[in-house]
């Protein structure tokens, strides 16, 4: 089996090439998961570039990327495959009549012919290498989870009336979680877990840098700075990378050169969803010494 | 439980093997502090390891940590075991080195700083005071890692005053190296330094941007002095004894009456992402909710249109009403953090209650209900708690039984068929009286009525503590020290 990326370091450079930012962590452990041919969970908050990662990699490998979105209610027929039931008794009827007896009709409209392939399974069939996201897993049930666990641990699917289908390819699995609620243990044992926090001011500087276009090094710079001084404040909801990047993209159509209290106070709600944490940060921000609670 | 896991905490040997058995002492390490590592877990960091060398100490720590850490709460607690265990397993550590290499504690240890202080000259070795103050000066002006790590080690050097067998803990050498090195004056100067070049005085929204960046960058110093002293304290002590020093428990088991204020920091960060989970998880099950007994009478009835056939079955609604939830809580002393966490908890649920009403008491007891209402930041109003209620009635001294009273004589009657009520406190009483009749009249009226007690079982009861006395009345009686089990105990309130 050849590997995908031959260090750490090179895989880093790669993603950067592709506007992906990364840092030891997350460069280590995608490289760690081609080598151990293990799924990656990857959790953290909202908009710290977890869904980006996925595709990122999918476009430096040049794999295709193929996407379960999660959702309550995700099931089996969604996700993983599903018989296509209105075909099948068109050719129940159509045999009609017929004296074929009903194994043979059985095992036809129980093949290939009449299966809908869903994200899962499509993986797991795929003839080129691929990279699967099963993105939101924390969305669905922990029941459903179940309907995970053995393509993560062997990439291989059951289906009764078709046997175990082995993957042709080890694909590379991102599972990303919003972290609403608490996967089970045995989910989490068969991956490899990732922890994608805010990243720090140097890295998000070079984040607005490369995402924004037409911004000054000197604003992005200041943008950084200013969301760092808010992630320190205890709010409800700190700023994601996301409304980083919608914040620089905004100053840079006001035209601003230098973030002052009345430019960050007339733009802060780009930043901020709660009133409450709007208003606590303005008043912190207007205070020198900052006395954090 | 499959075979696997029952297996969960056999370590695999690694026969001879050098590198496993690093791995495997490594292990033992992080179960001694509470983290969780399943057989599974510990054969995948044995390949991982195969593939991330030791001495890139960076990728090694995350490759060991996404196989072996699972929870984000634990990194931490995984960092600090990882610090210690591999402080002395430096660049040039060689597998198969019986024992490692005590660093040199007195002159020459300036073969691995270079870079550090190059520009001063001196290499970094034996400044003088005044050279390793403006060191220290320029390297929070810069911002230069490595710059830092040379003053780290100088400065432990020189002013934490280590001798090898002493006694004494991390934060004793801490102490005397961050006294000297007077880091709050250098940021004072640092700050006002900002104001000259820009030949005007800056605005406070300005000042506190470069206060918080010089800040962080203290911090990242403060780091480097801490990992300096545990590099020579374990090369002192070894390093079963330093990680079992510095072990702490992990967050959701921290005790809210023993917090540290580092600790209560952690909570209260610990708090949002709980209450968020905890109430997705209790809409889900009310969504989802298990069906509740058959409708006899409207089976019936619906069956009329099938011909009496009972095809659509018919179920009661499983909750019929949400409870009203009453939250009587002692807010003195050492339970006033426990208090102030439970009723953020509760407000944030209150969707899942019909009412919630806060009742706050130390001798005196006063409703705080109207300080939760139509307020979006739940600690806003637990601060306004602690510093408006009118709790005190004598001297401030915990009186359960007077401050029951007030509320008998006040709420008693507003006590319905559907009010759950919870009282919060260690039940510590002065010796007062504890008037635990009002209880009983309580529950007669209540659904139910809860204690919980943030104290460990084995204290209940003794000295002033009368918790059983009031315990007789009570619907159940709960030990809620942290937040593992206050998480717990309100998920199955609602
Ligand atoms: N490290 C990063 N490098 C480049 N862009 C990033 C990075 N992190 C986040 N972003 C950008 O932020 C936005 C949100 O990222 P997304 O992957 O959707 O977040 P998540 O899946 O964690 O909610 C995207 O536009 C993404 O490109
Ligand atoms: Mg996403």
């Amino acid at each position: 089996m050849s590997h995908r990326f031959s260090d750490v370091a090179a895989l880093k450079d790669e993603l950067a090439g592709v506007d992906y930012l990364s840092d030891e962590g997350i460069a280590g452990v995608v490289y760690l998961a081609d080598r151990l041919q293990k799924p990656i969970l990857v959790e953290g908050p909202a908009g710290t570039g977890k869904t980006q990662l996925a595709k990122s990699v999918s476009e430096i490998t040049g794999a295709r990327l193929i996407r379960l979105q999660c959702y309550e209610g995700l099931d089996e027929a969604k996700a993983l495959y599903e018989w296509n039931y209105k075909k099948q008794l068109l050719r129940i009827q159509a045999e009609g009549g017929s004296d074929e007896d009903w194994t043979d009709l059985s095992d036809d409209i129980f093949s290939d012919e009449f299966l809908l392939t869903r994200p899962l399974l499509e993986a797991i069939r795929a003839e080129e290498p691929v990279v699967l996201l099963i993105d939101e897993v924390d969305r669905v049930e922990v029941e459903t989870e179940a309907l995970l666990l053995e393509i993560l641990s062997d990439y291989q699917v059951s289906i009764p009336e078709l046997g175990t289908l082995e993957a042709k390819q080890i694909p590379l699995v991102f599972l990303t979680s919003n972290n609403t609620r608490e996967l089970s243990e045995a989910l989490k044992r068969r991956c490899l877990y990732l922890h994608v926090d805010y990243p720090d001011m140097e890295r998000e500087k070079t984040i607005v840098l490369t995402k924004v276009p037409d911004i000054t090094e000197n604003l992005a710079g200041q943008v950084a700075r200013v969301v760092r001084s808010i992630r320190q404040i205890e709010l409800k909801k700190h700023p994601s990378v996301s409304e980083t990047l919608d914040w620089a993209k905004t100053l840079v159509l006001l035209g601003v050169e230098k973030i002052d209290e009345q430019t960050a106070a007339s733009t802060i709600n780009i930043l901020l969803k709660y009133q409450s944490d709007i208003n606590k940060a303005l008043k912190e921000l207007a205070t020198a010494d900052g006395v954090t609670p | 439980m499959t075979v696997t896991d029952a297996a969960a905490d056999a370590t695999p040997k690694g026969v001879g093997d050098p590198i496993l058995d690093l791995l495997n002492g490594f292990i033992v390490q992080l179960r001694a502090a509470g983290l969780p590592v399943s057989l599974t877990e510990n054969l995948d960091a044995m390949q991982a390891i195969r593939h991330v060398p030791l001495e890139d100490r960076e990728t090694f720590k995350y490759a060991l940590a996404a196989t072996l850490v699972k929870h984000h709460n634990h990194w931490k607690a995984f960092e600090t075991v990882f610090e210690v265990y591999f402080s002395l397993r430096g660049d040039d550590y060689q597998i198969g080195d019986e024992l490692v290499e005590l660093p040199e504690m007195d002159d020459d240890e300036q073969g691995d700083q270079q870079g550090s202080g190059d520009q001063q000259g001196g290499g970094g070795e034996n400044l003088t005071p005044e050279e390793l103050a403006e060191m220290l000066y320029q390297s929070l002006m810069r911002g230069d890692q490595q710059m830092m790590r040379g003053v780290a080690r100088q400065a432990v050097k020189r002013y934490a005053g280590m001798e090898p067998g002493r006694p004494v803990g991390g934060t004793y050498y801490l102490y005397r190296t961050l006294r000297n090195l007077d880091i709050d004056g250098v940021l004072e100067r640092l700050l006002e330094q900002e104001q000259n070049e820009d030949g005007e005085a800056p605005s406070d929204f300005e000042q506190r941007l470069a206060r918080d960046e010089y800040q962080s960058r203290a911090n990242q110093l403060q780091q480097e002095i801490e990992a300096e002293i545990r590099r020579r304290l374990v090369a002192d002590r070894g390093v079963e004894a330093m990680a079992k020093t510095l072990r702490k428990p992990l967050p959701e088991d921290v005790d809210f009456m023993h917090a540290s204020r580092e600790e209560m920091a952690s909570l209260r960060k610990a708090i949002w992402p709980l209450t968020r989970k905890l109430a997705a998880r209790l809409q889900r099950k009310r969504r989802h909710g298990r069906k509740g007994p058959l409708d006899f009478r409207r089976t019936v009835r619906a069956s009329l249109s099938y011909g009496g056939v009972p095809a659509e079955p018919k179920f009661r609604n499983p909750r019929p009403h949400k409870p009203e939830i009453f939250v009587i809580a002692d807010i003195s002393g050492s339970v006033a953090a426990f208090a102030r966490f439970t009723l953020h908890l509760v407000y944030a649920i209150s969707g899942q209650f019909s009412k919630v009403r806060a009742f706050v008491f130390i001798d005196g007891l006063d409703e705080v209900t109207h300080m939760f209402e139509g307020v979006e930041d739940i600690n806003e109003a637990v601060h306004r708690v602690n510093t408006e209620a009118d709790v005190v009635w004598v001297d401030g001294h915990s009186d359960y039984g007077h401050a029951l009273g007030v509320f008998w004589e006040k709420y008693g009657n507003e006590i319905g068929a559907r009010t759950s009520i919870m009282i919060l406190g260690d039940a510590r009483n002065n010796y007062h009286a504890s008037e635990s009749w009002i209880i009983k009249a309580m529950n007669e009226k209540a659904r139910a009525v809860h204690w919980l007690n943030p104290e460990p079982q084995s204290y209940w009861d003794t000295g002033d503590s009368i918790v059983g006395e009031y315990a007789q009345h009570c619907d159940g009686t709960f030990e809620v020290r942290n937040l593992r089990q206050l998480e717990a105990f309100v998920d199955n309130l609602a």
